[in-house]
């Protein structure tokens, strides 16, 4: 086991797609020269040459394009978005050409595509800077959508997105880059996309967090634990395709839940588990599925407002505890 | 001083009024056609011949098509390539086989050209199993990526950069092959253009980027909806352009020819305006209020059907009864495709949930 940066794993990752296939190329904004926005790319430019690592000129609908037809005519690009929220201007490439043309081509036409980057909220950078995408993206038929916490997984789950044939949305967060953790140094370290893992067994209550949001769930399950309320935490890694089997297996466990998703509350992940918990284990429930999620409301300036904006720890605790009926 | 009001604000050009002056309105200004001769293009009888059996069929797939919309065999949109089919048969008897080819909506006429037969062409339509896309495109999305035909996209623009990208593949795998990315004077309008245009200059990606001028978007003509002429756009990003008369097959076999020999021979972009006329409306809903009837009467003189019929006659390439029967054998062509259509079954209940994945059992969330 290695212990890595989420950023060096994002880059062990293409590294190593990059050196297995020589189809797989990235572009994207600053992706070359620079070695990268957030350095997930540093070092890539001198291995493997400007034929393979681009810089875009700042056109998200247009390199994203480019990236759809290149994808279509035999390669395997993964197109970096410095983050999602740039990205909407790239959206029609993604929902209405990548996710479809397999589709409305009677299954003449693939697209082998990763389209990655930072997602979320990542501090105080204004309201345009700090929305989550993947529950939106998770919606569209055809798109994978993947949001991992820990560099373990965004290696295996990366390698594992490059390789897919169908087109893939890999999201990061500018937040986490520099955080450390244990990478597999297996050879060839892949794990399969749509496979969630209970990183906390507890009796209690299932905690279901993904991304930033697996961070918040550990410090809120450390404070219940002192309680002795126990939490599993879930953290379903994909978002799409979902790994609802793990969760119901958890809820028939601890008959409780608590979703954290840093998204806001209409029609999201956790909008989205708490309508299938219901639906597959209402028996099982001793209190109705809670969320933790941002209010309906834009990201604010102000350090006050935003920590009021932001998913908390006693957020966290004080679902628990209403899931518990502890309050 | 305060400053007046100004009685009228207006933003869009007007169009309304101006039927009524009686003038032929000019919804594209056709260049000059070319002079050369079938003889300067390298062009032998036989190939004539199969030029004027190709837009014939696309022609008459077209009024077939149309027919059989009305009578109620198929629903959604239609859009028509009445009109334009010197430019679907000059550019790919002017490409190599396995060019690159991507198009918007009015996809019919390119698909033929590309090797969807008229069969698989109206199976489409009907939404039939043995459609060319297997019954799950229907009209605005025919595609035979075999023969690098790649569609047929319902997004006015979207599929520009998608041709870009295309090229970019090309270039990548140094395959020699160019791609041709047309769409109508309505996209240009799309930022998509310019972003795609920026980028294929700047990395010198082997496209050309063909604009099918009809005069209209829809319902507005051109200069209601765009400055200038169109073609100028391309010197804002110093890319190499042309303007073709698209009523002409050979107009545009010489000058698609020679531009993609130049493109594969410097990979560098091209942006082409073809000017065109669609003798029908929009779509199959069209009323058509746009334009009037002395100014379509007008283009219809320009028929490339029959301008290429007057040629090959009148250069003793082919006798009056060796055309017709080319026609009798397009029409019977189509005629049988439209019962290849009719008796084809739907695609089955299962096939809903066919080609979203690549992977034979994929995952669809419930």
């Amino acid at each position: 086991m290695a212990e890595l940066q989420f950023r060096e794993a994002i880059k062990a990752a293409i590294d190593e797609e990059m050196a297995k296939d020589e189809k797989v190329l990235i572009m994207g904004e600053e992706v070359a020269e620079y070695n990268g926005a957030y350095k997930t790319t540093e070092g890539l430019l001198d291995k493997y040459g400007y034929k393979r690592v681009i810089d875009t000129p700042i056109s998200e609908l247009g390199f994203a394009g480019i990236g759809v037809g290149a994808a279509m005519n035999g390669l395997r690009p993964i197109v970096e978005f410095m983050t999602f929220n740039f990205a909407v201007l790239a959206a029609d490439q993604i929902i209405n050409h990548a996710s479809k043309v397999k589709y409305m081509t009677g299954g003449q036409i693939d697209c082998p595509i990763v389209f990655r980057g930072p997602n979320a909220s990542a501090g105080q950078l204004g309201a345009t800077h700090s929305v989550a995408y993947d529950s939106m993206y998770a919606h569209f038929p055809g798109l994978k959508v993947i949001y991992t916490s820990e560099p373990g997984d965004a290696k295996g789950l990366l390698k594992s997105a490059i390789r897919d044939d169908n087109p893939v949305l890999f999201m990061e967060s500018e937040q986490m880059y520099g955080l450390k953790g244990e990478v597999s140094d297996e050879e060839d370290y892949i794990i399969p996309i749509g496979k969630g893992k209970i990183k906390r067994e507890g009796e209690h209550v299932t905690l279901v967090a993904h991304g930033k949001m697996y961070h918040l769930a550990v410090q809120a399950a450390k404070e219940l634990a002192k309680d002795g309320v126990e939490c599993e935490i879930i953290d379903p890694r994909t978002v799409k395709p979902l790994d609802l089997p793990l969760i119901i297996e958890s809820i028939k466990k601890t008959n409780r839940c608590v979703i954290l998703d840093e998204a806001h509350p209409f029609g999201g992940l956790a909008a989205e588990v708490g309508f299938l918990i219901q639906r597959e284990a209402f028996d099982y429930l001793d209190a109705p599925v809670q969320r933790v999620t941002l209010p309906d409301v834009c990201a604010p300036f102000a350090k006050n407002l935003f920590d009021l904006w932001y998913p908390s720890v006693k957020q966290v605790v004080d679902a628990v505890n209403q899931v518990t009926y502890r309050n | 001083m305060a400053k007046k009001k100004s009685g009228n604000v207006e933003f869009a050009p007007r169009g309304i009024g101006d039927e009524k002056s009686g003038a032929v309105q000019k919804g594209v200004d056709l260049p000059a056609a070319t002079k050369s001769k079938h003889k300067d293009l390298g062009l032998s009888a036989a190939k004539l011949k199969a030029m004027y059996e190709q837009m014939y069929l696309q022609r008459r797939f077209e009024e077939r098509a149309m027919q059989q919309y009305q009578k109620g065999k198929f629903g959604g949109f239609l859009h028509l390539y009445i009109g334009q089919e010197a430019i679907s048969t000059g550019t790919t008897f002017a490409l190599n086989d396995d060019d690159d080819i991507i198009t918007a909506y009015r996809d019919h006429g390119w698909g033929l050209c590309r090797g969807i037969s008229a069969n698989e062409g109206m199976a489409e339509l009907f939404g039939k199993a043995t459609g060319c896309s297997r019954g799950k495109g229907g009209s605005m999305h025919f595609a035979k990526a075999e023969n690098h035909f790649w569609g047929g996209y319902g997004i006015v623009g979207g599929h520009i950069p998608i041709g870009g990208g295309l090229a970019f593949a090309n270039k990548y795998e140094q395959n020699g092959r160019i791609s041709t990315c047309f769409f109508g004077d309505g996209a240009v309008d799309q930022g998509a253009l310019h972003e795609t245009f920026n980028i294929a200059q700047l990395w010198k990606l082997p496209a050309i980027f063909v604009v099918e001028n009809n005069g209209y978007s829809m319902g507005t003509a051109a200069r209601r909806h765009t400055v200038a002429d169109i073609v100028d756009r391309a010197d804002g990003y110093g890319m190499k352009s042309a303007v073709i008369n698209g009523m002409d097959v050979f107009s545009v076999y010489e000058k698609m020819k020679e531009i993609a020999d130049d493109v594969r021979k410097n990979s560098e972009p091209w942006f082409v305006e073809i000017r065109t006329y669609r003798y029908r409306g929009h779509s199959m809903s069209d009323p058509q209020k746009y334009r009037t009837k002395e100014e379509l009467e007008e283009y219809q003189k320009n028929d490339p059907i029959e301008r290429l019929k007057t040629y090959i006659l009148e250069n003793d390439i082919a006798k009056e009864a060796a055309l017709e029967k080319i026609e009798e054998k397009v029409e019977q062509e189509v005629l049988d495709a439209v019962e290849f259509a009719d008796n084809s079954d739907f695609p089955k209940d299962e096939e809903l949930y066919e080609d979203m994945f690549v992977e034979d059992d994929p995952y669809f969330h419930t």
